[in-house]
């Protein structure tokens, strides 16, 4: 029934391009973890990790590239059961960190199933729209958003707000992708906002003090420069005091003297942009647009509806994470706590974003197919 | 399956939507990029100024003071490392807690801490809380670092004095500099916390012996650990200085004092040079360079005895008899006398209404100039004032250096007072009386000098006429290139007196100690002249009363003046005792004693004070090239 490409064995220019782009910004995040932990006194330093979880990350991306989405999609169900039965084993078992409980540990390493779950919910969600025409609100919205519900839930618990955050844009992107007539839309804004009280309780209720704060600093990010908004400013000193060319390498005083902290995770764009100035940290912005606009063609290029949805799904979520990393560092967001895809430091990101993007070559790919 | 597609029209909803998204992400590519060009191109070099004081913490280096010393290279003024407390504001959280910490740990007042905290200055600057730590609070601060970040404790020079109260005058003392001093132009390169001289030599070479502080910039993260030194501008040792006195003269002069008020000066008449300079009470300049509470200062400061005054060159007393000295060059200079002239003495000597007692109730009978020196008649004085008046009186004072500075390298020296019409009117807004100048012929009423300036007038007189000014500094060593550089003896002026005057007074001078009113200075070891003084304090009664019977407060000031020897005087000495009564019998001893302590001394004096310098400066470059 389904078709295989007709030349899935070929790789065009796009792919070269669409790769060469990834393959930059891991440079550029490798270069900026080595930078500011290439002292590390550890047999295997953060940077050394990195590229291990790239090269599996790579192995992700083949597998994805390789296999055919419409095969993947169909596991979507029982592997949307299985993230929300490890989301649940790691708010009992999981290890915590800086008062968040969101890894599995494994060994030597960690797991974080909120990071898979992004990409299992993309595909949970493709797969629910795409399996038959779904109309009326009830089966547009409602269903969907209870699909969605529980996850967000245990993912809230850990607490997580940026991979929430994550989720609700996901799902709120594909609401949006598959059409809602304006009754359905103006039913559901209607139901939110009735129900924005009890939400609202709920999120700020669930929220942890730091979540709070990050989110009063934003507020007024100046305010107590050595309480709350300290990391807002030490990242907007970071990349400001870049100024034209940067500081160089191993020269970013405020991410080398640890000023700037999480200078490897969340606020590696600070440290490029520390060390490699305005034209550094603009050029990488570009990358970033520029695989950001070839996943939009992709999108375009979608020969159905599942292809068409995933590949909408894998690009919004990225382009949520890259938009809202970028923006909290240069203090234009809250800080929620989001990573910066392909760049921040971590075994679970780097690998799902990778699997993601592999996952949008194979729906390019498989665009000439018929039925 | 349906036909999915770019010409379906869900696929062309599609489309339409993913130009949305396109726009959209255009959107705030473009708001991101003008987000960073603001942070690093517009407002880039202020965020690079918030990174460096992230990562600087400036450290001033204090200069050492320079040392000084004596004429034979005698240590006075020494510098011992010591820790220093400082709080780089920067790194506190929380003053208030910090302020309540520093008391509690160094038994510190908490006022007194904030005060020293929350002083005016650069914020990039570490504030000095406290100096002189013990080493047991060196090491509970250091202890404590970690729970009070921004404490440093740094090892500084603190001046020291071995020899305490011995020329404490001379010397002074140093302290902080205070914000009023910070504000003239002299202290413009120095910071809070700074030491300064306050006082004496420390004040007046000050900008020599302060040296130029250094600075140090550390490089610290985030949690206010030092990673490594960035600059170091070391600071630049003060210049040593090589005063003129020698200190076991020096000594001798304070111990001849005892627990007396009073000063005795001792100056080489040949060149200026200060050998000794005494003022009694006195204080241990260690204690005064130290921080003292309000109330230490006080019970200094408002000590009745007055024992931070420096009365050599800042106490003011009449002169009494030592004043005729220089009447009687004025009344030869001028005609009113002649070395022959004859005026009869009977004891008094009545203007108008008032008779003006001599000292000696019977009279001297018939003097001359020579025998009224020697026995200090009043009543030819009288005479010899009336006669050439009150103006001519001060034109003259004023030549032997009396109601002006002697420019002796001292901070805040008196001038005493030189009375004249023009100043009555104008201190006191009266017209002169004529019977002043009758008080004033034998140096009272509104006459009032300095020990030092009876030094130099005495000295002047040794020295035929021609007054030195007094050096107290002999040399400066600049301690980085070692060059030493000698101070000149300054000429200052020459007595306008016929050249036969001047022999007259001095054999007359030595005639006071051969025979009349100093008889007590008289030495088997070398000959002297000099001249009496008692001062009166206060008008007394018309009867005399046994001085056994007067309070002490109103007894008279004595004072002696003199040089030795007498052929060719090397030194000139004058002492004061404050309320000792006669200048014969209190004064001229202690004159006696210090000469003879000097002759005793010869030998270093005979070679000029340049050789034994040079001859030690070898040694001395070697200590302090450190």
């Amino acid at each position: 029934m389904i078709g295989r490409t007709t030349n899935s064995a070929s790789v065009d220019t796009f792919d070269l391009r669409f790769i060469g782009l990834i393959v930059a910004i891991l440079g550029a995040g490798v270069l900026s973890i080595y930078s500011v932990t290439y002292d590390q006194n550890a047999a295997f330093p953060f940077y050394a990790k990195q590229v291990v979880w790239i090269l599996l990350g790579a192995v992700a991306f083949l597998a994805m590239w390789l296999s055919d989405y419409h095969q993947i999609a169909r596991l979507a169900y029982p592997a949307y059961a299985i993230i929300l039965v490890l989301l649940t084993v790691v708010l009992v078992e999981g290890k915590s960190s800086r008062g968040a409980q969101r890894w599995i540990p494994m060994g030597p390493f960690a797991f974080q199933p909120s990071e898979f779950a992004k990409l299992v919910l993309i595909l949970t969600l493709a797969h629910y729209y795409s399996k038959a025409p779904r109309v009326g609100w009830l089966q547009r919205v409602v269903w969907p958003g209870l699909l969605v519900l529980p996850g967000l839930i245990l993912i809230l618990k850990q607490p997580d707000l940026g991979s929430g955050l994550s989720f609700l844009v996901v799902y709120v992107v594909m609401l949006l992708m598959v059409g809602t007539r304006p009754k359905a839309l103006s039913m559901a804004l209607v139901f939110a906002l009735m129900l924005f009280p009890f939400a609202w309780e709920a999120m700020w209720g669930s929220l942890h003090d730091y979540q709070r704060q990050r989110i009063m600093t934003f507020v007024d990010s100046t305010y107590d420069t050595s309480g709350k908004g300290y990391h807002a400013l030490q990242s907007r000193i970071a990349i400001g005091s870049g100024e034209l060319t940067g500081k160089g390498l191993h020269g970013g005083t405020q991410s080398q003297l640890k000023f700037l902290p999480e200078g490897h995770t969340d606020f590696v764009f600070s440290v490029f942009a520390e060390e490699w100035g305005f034209l550094g940290a603009l050029a990488l912005l570009l990358l970033f647009a520029a695989l950001i606009w070839l996943s939009l063609e992709i999108v375009a290029r979608a020969k159905d509806r599942l292809g068409a949805l995933l590949a909408v799904g894998i690009t919004c979520m990225l382009s949520f994470c890259i938009m809202v990393n970028i923006g909290m560092t240069v203090g234009t967001f809250p800080i929620v706590g989001i990573p910066l895809p392909l760049m921040s430091y971590g075994g679970s990101a780097t690998v799902m974003t990778l699997a993601s993007l592999g996952l949008l070559l194979n729906i390019k790919h498989r665009r000439l197919s018929f039925f | 399956m349906a036909r999915f597609g770019p010409h379906s029209s869900e696929g062309e909803a599609l489309q339409h939507r993913l130009v949305i998204l396109r726009v959209g992400l255009l959107l705030v590519v473009v708001l991101l990029g003008v987000r960073l060009w603001y942070l690093q191109i517009r407002e880039g070099p202020y965020y690079r100024d918030l990174s460096e004081n992230n990562r600087i913490r400036s450290v001033i280096l204090e200069p050492a003071r320079g040392l000084i010393y004596d004429r034979n290279g005698v240590l006075l003024a020494n510098t011992i490392p010591s820790f220093t407390l400082y709080v780089s504001l920067e790194d506190v959280k929380d003053r208030n807690v910090l302020i309540d910490q520093l008391a509690n740990l160094l038994k510190l007042d908490p006022v007194f801490v904030r005060k020293k905290i929350m002083a005016k200055g650069s914020k990039q600057l570490p504030r000095k809380v406290k100096d002189r730590l013990s080493l047991r609070e060196a090491t509970l601060i250091e202890s404590h670092r970690l729970d009070m970040p921004g404490l440093m404790v740094q090892v500084e020079s603190q001046r020291d004095y071995p020899s305490g109260v011995t020329a404490a005058h001379l010397l002074g003392y140093v302290g902080e500099v205070s914000p009023e001093q910070l504000e003239r132009p002299e202290f413009s390169d120095l910071h809070q916390g700074s030491i300064v001289g306050q006082y004496g030599v420390e004040r007046f070479f000050d900008r020599f012996v302060r040296g130029q502080a250094g600075r140090k910039s550390i490089e610290v993260d985030a949690v206010g650990h030092a990673r490594r030194t960035v600059v170091v501008e070391p600071p630049r040792a003060g210049d040593n200085l090589y005063l003129t006195i020698d200190v076991r003269l020096q000594k001798v002069a304070e111990r001849l004092l005892g627990d007396e008020a009073g000063a005795i000066v001792a100056l080489d008449p040949r060149t200026g040079d200060v050998l000794a300079m005494a003022s009694r009470p006195g204080f241990d300049p260690n204690i005064l360079s130290r921080e003292l509470t309000p109330s230490q200062w006080a019970e200094i400061a408002q000590n009745p005895s007055h024992p931070l005054s420096n009365r050599a060159s800042q106490g003011q007393y009449p002169p009494g008899s030592v004043f005729k000295v220089m009447m009687a060059a004025a009344g030869l200079e001028t005609n009113t006398v002649t070395p022959t002239t004859t005026i009869h003495c009977n004891g008094g000597y009545q203007f108008g209404r008032r008779l003006y007692h001599d000292w000696k109730a019977g009279g001297h009978g018939s003097v001359d100039l020579r025998r009224a020196l020697v026995q200090s008649c009043d009543v030819y004085f009288y005479t010899v004032g009336q006669r050439m008046g009150i103006e001519t009186m001060a034109s003259f004072a004023h030549q032997f250096g009396l109601g002006e500075e002697t420019e002796i390298d001292l901070p805040s020296e008196r001038i005493g007072i030189v009375p004249s019409a023009a100043w009555k009117l104008k201190a006191k807004n009266e017209s002169w009386l004529p019977g002043e100048t009758i008080s004033a012929s034998i140096g009272q009423g509104y006459v009032t000098v300095t020990p030092l300036q009876m030094a130099s007038l005495i000295g002047t007189v040794a020295n035929d006429g021609v007054t030195f000014r007094p050096r107290l500094v002999q040399a400066v060593m600049n301690r980085v290139t070692g060059e030493l550089q000698q101070r000149p003896t300054v000429p200052k002026r020459t007595l306008q007196l016929r050249p036969e005057i001047l022999p007259l007074i001095k054999e007359a001078l030595a005639g006071v100690v051969k025979e009349g009113t100093a008889t007590r200075a008289k030495s088997a070891l070398i000959s002297i002249a000099g001249k009496t003084g008692t001062a009166q304090t206060t008008a007394l009664g018309k009867e005399k009363r046994a001085e056994k019977d007067i309070p002490k407060k109103f007894r008279d000031h004595a004072w002696f003046v003199a040089f030795a020897p007498v052929d060719a005087p090397t030194i000139a000495v004058a002492v004061l005792g404050e309320h000792m009564g006669h200048g014969g019998s209190a004064a001229a001893p202690l004159a006696k004693e210090l000469i003879e302590t000097y002759v005793k001394l010869m030998p270093s004096f005979s070679a000029s004070a340049t050789n034994s310098l040079v001859a030690q400066d070898g040694n001395v470059g070697g200590q302090s090239a450190r």
